[in-house]
């Protein structure tokens, strides 16, 4: 309640809410709003010599190439997208906050080996992981969100580590230590809560790279399968339409960007409000 | 050596006022400043953290941050020029030729990846060309008395000591002859033994260079030792100013007087046995028990490992080596030496918290061998306050849940008699007990320690390792805690373990002394016998080395040279 309060006083906050707010809802609502069938490739949505239709008139935000209404599409391609950005990031930042701290907390063997396998995940291309994950499982929306979160927890845990090596040499663990605590409460009373700011960045810088991911993903034919709408594959469908019908990149471009935008936004503030060492400033 | 009052005035700061931007608005840093700075003169200006001594400074530096702190009126006169008024190319110019900077931390004021001697070079060649740089570099090196300096030109920061380090910024500082050093707390960073050579060093520099000095220091002894005259500031206000023995004999305003009555006095104990009473009437009775709380036999910590048939191992080296002493209850065992000599690396080990060899018991039990879980039971009795009260308190746990943590650890109390007990504690430690919904941040340094010390006191233990608990905190509010230390000592029966590099508050804390060096108990005995028959060399060397708040000594001892 108090984080929401604080939030309201600040503008930008206030505005990466709003975003966010609407964007998920009106990414449930899409069935109902939706003026079009998202799949279905109307004849009016082309112009006589076959063309998309531009924005404007009968279809609000114009037509892609096959004549299918671009702002149903975008609706049902929130869904997707909301999807890989939140719950597949989500999935990717939890797995890397697990590895990053427990091995930067129990150094020795068990750390080695740990950090040895996200080195190698690191070196490994993603892309070629993901084509070979993908192709073993049969694609669908949770399979690709699964294997965006596979690939993505990497760097996570990476930086994780380090700052948990570093927390874990400063004084106030030792002083934990000097207590009595034991390793169960250091981590998670104590170190934990440290982790929560670079987590959080972490988390919604992570959006925008996995929504595009899931583009490439779906540009490889092994994302999300068509007809089945996405930001990224709205965009990566109609690219070589680039300059006869510029609409088709710009507004689902626009929306990624706002929407990753909203998400930093909201982010940074909750940042901020959950450091007690920033109450009473601003 | 010219005199104050015939000698020309090299800098003067009139009536210099600084605000700093703060969230809430416009807030004074310093108020009208106004002082002369007379040729070879050095000027000392004294006062606690947050006094504005170093803004003072860094304002006549031209280097105050621009986004947070103002200049908004008053000049700074250099040569009959307004430096608050001059361009910053010709700023750059004065800053290094004519006034030149030692800052504290010689370590992450040098560059580390730049040889000792290109770094050198670079300021001489900044402000003097470039023909004979090297050879002036070298000179500088010689000046300052390092040895084999034509060696340390090759090498880098990291390879040098502390000494050897501010030594070298001192000539880097010196070398295009300025006309005015501003040192910032030059040797706070340093070792006392070596605090006194550079102490040394700086005046003799001081007449061979004819520069004029400005020195900051929290330290009075420093200032005894430094001084022509002394400014004293207290909150951004410069409130005295007058000659060095003028100022000690005869301060006259009261923040002064109280100043120098908490500069803790080499010798001022001579005489007693124990630390001096605090409460009037003991609680307890002094213990009859004889028992050691803690007995240490043979402790040794190394780092490194050695070589294996598989693996060479890493070199050795002992940083405890066979260290034995006993604490009695209620009693306090002070451990001096110097950084390096092993003396926080013991305190961490006898509480178990890095890995060691030898026997410690405490309270009767073992601890060799134990696991985390083993040792739960012997924390209630040995707890440990650290040297930086800030960095052992987690900045993200309010103080009540952080002095009622040791509770919840060991299961005492239900949820509201454990915060009972805080309130309790925290008034006892002097603070209030609204202070527990408040975060570490929002309180002084002082304050800090005082919850350090009620979190240690939570499980009401036998005895703790205080280490270098007082190193960070000004020395009035230094003062204070170490009072309170004592009355709870009187109080509860509480014996110590005093780490310290410093001879003085070791004096005034401790029964027994024991004086550490490279990993050895070198001397040890009672308070009487340290301080007052020294048997080691070293010990003396130690004693001789602390400034000695009375400038008229010193003023006798160089008439006397």
């Amino acid at each position: 309640m108090r984080v929401l309060k604080e939030m309201l006083r600040q503008p930008s906050a206030v505005f990466g809410l709003l975003v966010v707010v609407t964007v998920i809802v009106l990414a449930i609502a899409a069935p109902w709003i939706a003026p079009f069938d998202p799949d279905n490739q109307m004849f009016d949505g082309l112009t006589l010599e076959g063309a998309p239709m531009p924005p404007g008139g009968q279809f609000l935000l114009g037509t892609d190439t096959l004549g299918r209404d671009l702002f149903s599409r975008l609706l049902y391609g929130a869904r997707t997208s909301l999807v890989i950005g939140l719950v597949a990031n989500g999935i990717a930042v939890a797995i890397g906050l697990l590895v990053g701290i427990v091995a930067g907390y129990l150094r020795g063997f068990a750390s080695s080996v740990l950090m040895r396998f996200t080195d190698l995940m690191m070196a490994f291309p993603a892309l070629l992981l993901a084509i070979v994950l993908a192709a073993l499982l049969r694609p669908s929306l949770w399979i690709v969100a699964m294997v965006i979160a596979l690939v993505n927890w990497v760097q996570v845990a990476r930086i994780i580590y380090t700052e948990t090596r570093a927390l874990s040499e400063r004084d106030f663990i030792m002083a934990e230590r000097s207590l009595g605590a034991g390793h169960f409460r250091v981590l998670f009373l104590h170190i934990l809560p440290h982790l929560v700011p670079t987590a959080i960045v972490w988390g919604t810088l992570g959006i925008a790279t996995t929504v595009l991911l899931e583009a490439t993903l779906s540009f490889l034919g092994i994302g999300v399968q068509p007809p089945q709408p996405s930001w990224g594959n709205i965009i990566f469908e109609s690219q070589s339409y680039f300059q006869a019908a510029p609409w088709l990149v710009f507004v689902p471009g626009f929306v990624i960007l706002l929407t990753a935008l909203s998400f930093n936004l909201v982010g940074d503030a909750l940042r901020d409000i959950l450091d007690p060492t920033q109450r009473g400033r601003n | 050596m010219t005199s104050p009052e015939t000698a020309a005035t090299v800098l003067s700061v009139r009536d210099l006022s600084v605000d700093a931007r703060t969230p809430e608005g416009l807030k004074p840093v310093l108020r009208d400043i106004g002082f002369d700075l007379a040729s070879g003169e050095t000027l000392c200006i004294a006062g606690e953290s947050g006094s504005g001594k170093s803004v003072t400074s860094l304002a006549i530096m031209g280097l105050l941050p621009k986004a947070s702190l103002r200049v908004t009126s008053g000049e700074i006169l250099l040569g009959g020029r307004d430096l608050l008024k001059i361009s910053n190319r010709a700023m750059r110019q004065v800053r290094g030729g004519e006034i030149a900077m030692v800052f504290q931390e010689p370590m992450t004021s040098l560059n580390p990846v730049i040889s000792i001697g290109a770094q050198l070079t670079e300021a001489i060649r900044a402000h003097q060309g470039s023909e004979n740089a090297e050879a002036v570099a070298l000179r500088m090196l010689e000046a300052v008395q390092i040895t084999e300096p034509a060696r340390r030109l090759q090498q880098y920061p990291h390879e040098l000591s502390g000494g050897m380090r501010q030594r070298v910024m001192i000539a880097m500082a010196l070398s295009c002859q300025p006309k005015v050093l501003i040192a910032d707390e030059p040797t706070t960073a340093l070792d006392v033994t070596v605090q006194a050579q550079i102490l040394t060093l700086m005046r003799e520099l001081k007449t061979e260079f004819g520069t004029s000095i400005v020195l900051i220091t929290h330290d009075m002894g420093v200032v005894a030792e430094m001084a022509d005259r002394v400014l004293i500031m207290q909150g951004g206000r410069l409130i005295e100013q007058g000659s060095a023995v003028a100022i000690f004999n005869r301060p006259e305003q009261p923040y002064t007087r109280q100043l120098l009555a908490a500069v803790p006095r080499l010798g001022a104990h001579a005489g007693t046995d124990g630390p001096p009473r605090i409460t009037p009437q003991p609680a307890q009775p002094p213990a009859e028990d004889r028992t050691p709380i803690m007995n240490v036999q043979d402790l040794r910590v190394t780092y490194g490992s050695p070589a294996s048939r598989f693996l060479k191992g890493k070199p050795q080296v002992h940083a405890v080596d066979g260290v034995s002493f006993d604490i009695l209850p209620g009693q306090t065992l002070g451990l001096v030496g110097e950084s390096g000599s092993g003396k926080s690396t013991t305190g961490k080990a006898v509480l178990g918290l890095i890995p060691s060899s030898g026997d410690v018991l405490i309270d009767g039990r073992n601890i060799a061998g134990l696991s985390q879980r083993e040792m739960r039971p012997v924390r209630r009795s040995a707890q440990m306050i650290f040297q930086d009260p800030y960095a052992s308190l987690d900045s993200r746990m309010a103080v009540g849940a952080a002095i009622a943590e040791p509770m919840v650890i060991h299961g005492i109390g239900s949820k509201s008699e454990r915060q009972d007990r805080v309130a309790d504690l925290l008034r006892r430690v002097g603070l209030t007990p609204d202070a527990a919904t408040r975060y570490p941040h929002e309180f002084s340094g002082g304050q800090r320690q005082r919850i350090c010390i009620a979190r240690a006191l939570a499980v009401e233990p036998k005895i703790i390792v205080a280490d270098e608990s007082v190193a960070a905190l000004d020395v009035s509010v230094r003062a204070r805690v170490l009072d309170l230390m004592l009355e709870l000592q009187e109080t509860m029966g509480l014996a110590y373990l005093f780490i310290s590099h410093d001879m003085a508050v070791i004096e005034r804390m401790s029964h027994h002394v024991a004086v550490m060096r490279g990993g050895k108990i070198v001397e040890t005995g009672t308070r009487r016998e340290i301080f007052e028959a020294p048997s080691q060399e070293y010990t003396r060397a130690l004693m001789a080395a602390v400034p000695i708040p009375d400038p008229e000594l010193y003023q006798k001892r160089a008439g006397a040279n």
